[in-house]
């Protein structure tokens, strides 16, 4: 077996001390926020694990069209690993959300456009993978599931869209805010280093994680290879 | 009629051809032997256009494929161990929706030649859902032959059948499909394509081990011939 | 290439063309999908009896009182034509696939996207015959008219971006092993804006709200949502059947 890279363990080390400062970053440095107090502190993550899910599901779907174009595996591994990395984080951004929600909302889930969407493309991700589950063949899984992420990448959008038709109250902290929005807040100084502290730790996490996954499918592939030779 | 040269197949990282030359001058009839696994079907299903070579060339009725198979598959007809027609249509509308699908003019005198050769214009006007396998079968052929194919594969076309189904069938595909085409046809009963092919081709592993004519098979027996090209 | 000798009864009646046109083999499909349906109704007896079980089975799920009525018709019966949708979606590729006649639909010299779209309108067809029977049903029951132009253009908008969408995974779902559970598992997720859309508008006109504000940006949202995906499964069709 290959022994791992240089630079990826240097990455692993590098994301584990960001991830560490972040957190220090957003628990401890950032001042507390007057309304909502502490919980707002979780908005940091929320929105690092937010923006790294929604870097999985474009890449996911980009990579589903260069397959169906060149027909490389590699690009049916990256699509793979996009889509994991992608659940994963939806899920801990619909977590933190909940938590945040439950204070400041009343509420743990509400039927708003960006919830509505992540738990959504949450569902086409499980789907994602009930249909490679279901198929023998290799290459028939791989363009399949090609096909599905692009059909997902527009859907999951239109969703959005058409779910923003109603009124939201997801609050908007960064652009325009809609009057009805319940929780928002503008961000000072300290908050504004922990936020981009955040989006950039989970940026080079996502990287790491990125890199191992694909490295894990192309090890699989080797490992399957393997086999067959000895096999025949 | 048929060139196939240095033709490779995989699914995925699995190899089921692994180089298969093959050539059949126009009129001939290759029969194309070799164990369960060996990759028979999967040679079918690419010269048939179904499934796409992963190296190599193939030329069907002079044209390339999978560039040409358009053209490959108007000059084509298939006779499988599946009927391909819908139960639900008569014997009649099956072969006027097949007519239809290849285009070909003066349709219902067509319809009719064909059930008058392959022996069930009485039944024209039943659904194919209430025939006996063997005349399901038959009406395959019909509907294999229903725009004058130049070129005509038959995989396993005896699978399911009995004994007098068999002979039956024998003499359509002599008659009606084989007449004046050229024709690869795969089974595994060695006996019914001993009777009807002009050259036996042994496929084992995902290449072409040996090829005998009928001619030069006189002094041996083809079981003989067969079990000792897989020895090899 | 014409070097094999010829016999009469074989050669002389035909004459071989080219490829039959787009349209033409567009509509050699749907005749065949609605000849056999029309001798079977398999499909759509199926259709119809588990679409008027739902209702059933909502009426008492959901006590439709009078009150009630009025907000959750459409949505009622936007869930009953979608289970019933991918029903018949399921058996209408099924049927394509037991007897191997994928392989002989895809062994014709035509373009693979004109089969795509024959088994759109013949299973639009099947759709659309169902809900105009459910329709007047349900107005009867409960007394409500659902005969109002605009809501019978919704209708038709969210049958066909459903269905445009539910042929294409439902290509898709035959060819797995866990084909008889996978397609509402694949389409509902993706058909989301097309249900949120289609009960929006169809509840618009039952209450009688503003058109313009209140109806229209649905209606739009349709016939987006119908043309960027038709779009997508005409581009992508080839690489759902080929190997």
């Amino acid at each position: 077996m290959e022994p791992k890279p240089i630079a990826l363990k240097v990455l692993d080390i590098i994301s584990v001390i960001l991830l560490g400062t972040a957190t220090y970053l957003a628990l401890v440095f950032a001042p507390t926020e007057a309304v909502m107090g502490q919980v707002q502190r979780v908005f940091y993550f929320h929105v690092g694990t937010a923006w790294v899910g929604l870097l999985g599901f474009l890449l996911a779907a980009a990579a589903g069209i260069i397959y169906l174009v060149k027909k490389d595996v590699k690009w049916d591994i990256i699509e793979v690993a996009s889509v994991e990395i992608s659940l994963v984080f939806f899920l801990i951004t619909i977590m933190l959300g909940s938590i945040w929600a439950r204070p400041v909302w009343n509420t743990w889930w509400t039927w708003d456009p960006r919830l509505t969407t992540a738990a959504i493309t949450e569902l086409i991700y499980i789907a994602y993978f009930m249909l490679r589950e279901g198929i023998e063949d290799p290459d028939r899984r791989a363009r399949f599931g090609a096909v599905y992420t692009i059909l997902g990448g527009v859907s999951a959008p239109i969703t959005f869209m058409s779910i923003r038709l109603f009124r939201t109250i997801h609050p908007v902290v960064i652009g325009s805010q809609s009057a009805a929005a319940q929780g928002g807040f503008s961000m000072t100084g300290g908050m504004k280093v922990a936020f981009f502290f955040a989006l950039f730790t989970f940026t080079v996490i996502f990287i790491d994680l990125f890199w191992h996954r694909i490295r894990l499918g192309t090890l699989a592939a080797k490992v399957e290879q393997l086999k067959l030779n000895i096999m025949n | 009629m048929i060139t196939v040269k240095k033709l490779v197949k995989r699914f995925g990282m699995k190899t089921v051809l692994r180089g298969v030359d093959l050539e059949v001058q126009p009129g001939e009839f290759v029969a194309l032997l070799g164990p369960n696994g060996a990759g028979k079907t999967t040679f079918l299903r690419i010269l048939a256009s179904l499934s796409r070579p992963s190296l190599g060339e193939v030329r069907v009725a002079g044209y390339r494929l999978p560039g040409e198979a358009a053209a490959v598959r108007a000059n084509l007809g298939v006779v499988s161990h599946l009927p391909l027609l819908y139960g639900d249509l008569t014997a009649e509308e099956n072969l006027r929706f097949y007519g239809r699908m290849y285009n070909i003019s003066n349709i219902e005198f067509r319809i009719s030649e064909v059930l008058e050769m392959v022996g069930l214009e009485n039944r024209r006007r039943d659904l194919v859902r209430t025939f006996s396998r063997g005349m399901q079968q038959r009406l395959a052929i019909g509907r294999a032959v229903i725009h004058d194919p130049e070129v005509m594969l038959f995989d396993e076309p005896y699978t399911g059948l009995d004994q007098d189904a068999s002979s039956m069938l024998d003499e359509v595909l002599r008659s009606v499909a084989a007449q004046g085409r050229t024709v690869v046809m795969t089974s595994h009963d060695l006996a019914r394509a001993e009777d009807l092919a002009t050259r036996f081709d042994i496929l084992s592993r995902g290449i072409i081990t040996a090829s005998v004519t009928r001619n030069n098979l006189k002094k041996t027996s083809l079981p003989a011939f067969y079990k000792q090209a897989l020895a090899n | 290439m014409n070097d094999r000798p010829l016999t009469i009864n074989q050669t002389l009646s035909i004459v071989r063309r080219p490829s039959p046109n787009f349209l033409k083999a567009t509509f050699a499909v749907v005749w065949k999908d609605l000849a056999a349906e029309f001798r079977s109704r398999e499909l759509f007896s199926a259709m119809l009896v588990f679409s008027l079980l739902v209702i059933l089975i909502f009426n008492f799920a959901l006590e439709l009182d009078i009150k009630t009525r009025q907000s959750v018709t459409s949505g009622v019966l936007w869930v009953t034509f979608a289970f019933a949708g991918t029903l018949g979606l399921n058996r209408s590729m099924s049927v394509e696939k037991d007897r191997g006649c994928l392989d002989g639909l895809l062994l014709a010299p035509v373009d693979r996207a004109a089969i795509y779209f024959g088994k759109v309108i013949s299973n639009l067809v099947f759709m659309l015959i169902v809900e105009a029977i459910v329709l007047p049903v349900y107005s009867f029951l409960y007394n409500i008219n659902l005969f109002q132009p605009g809501l019978l253009l919704v209708v038709l908008l969210g049958s066909i971006g459903y269905v445009t969408v539910g042929t294409l995974l439902a290509s898709m779902a035959v060819q797995t092993r866990t084909r008889d559970v996978l397609l509402p598992i694949l389409l509902f997720p993706v058909a989301v804006p097309v249900l949120i859309a289609s009960v929006k508008a169809s509840g618009g006109f039952l209450t009688s709200a503003d058109f313009a504000s209140e109806i229209m940006p649905w209606i739009n949202l349709l016939i987006v949502y119908d043309v960027i995906f038709t779009a997508i499964a005409f581009m992508v069709f080839d690489y759902v059947v080929e190997e």
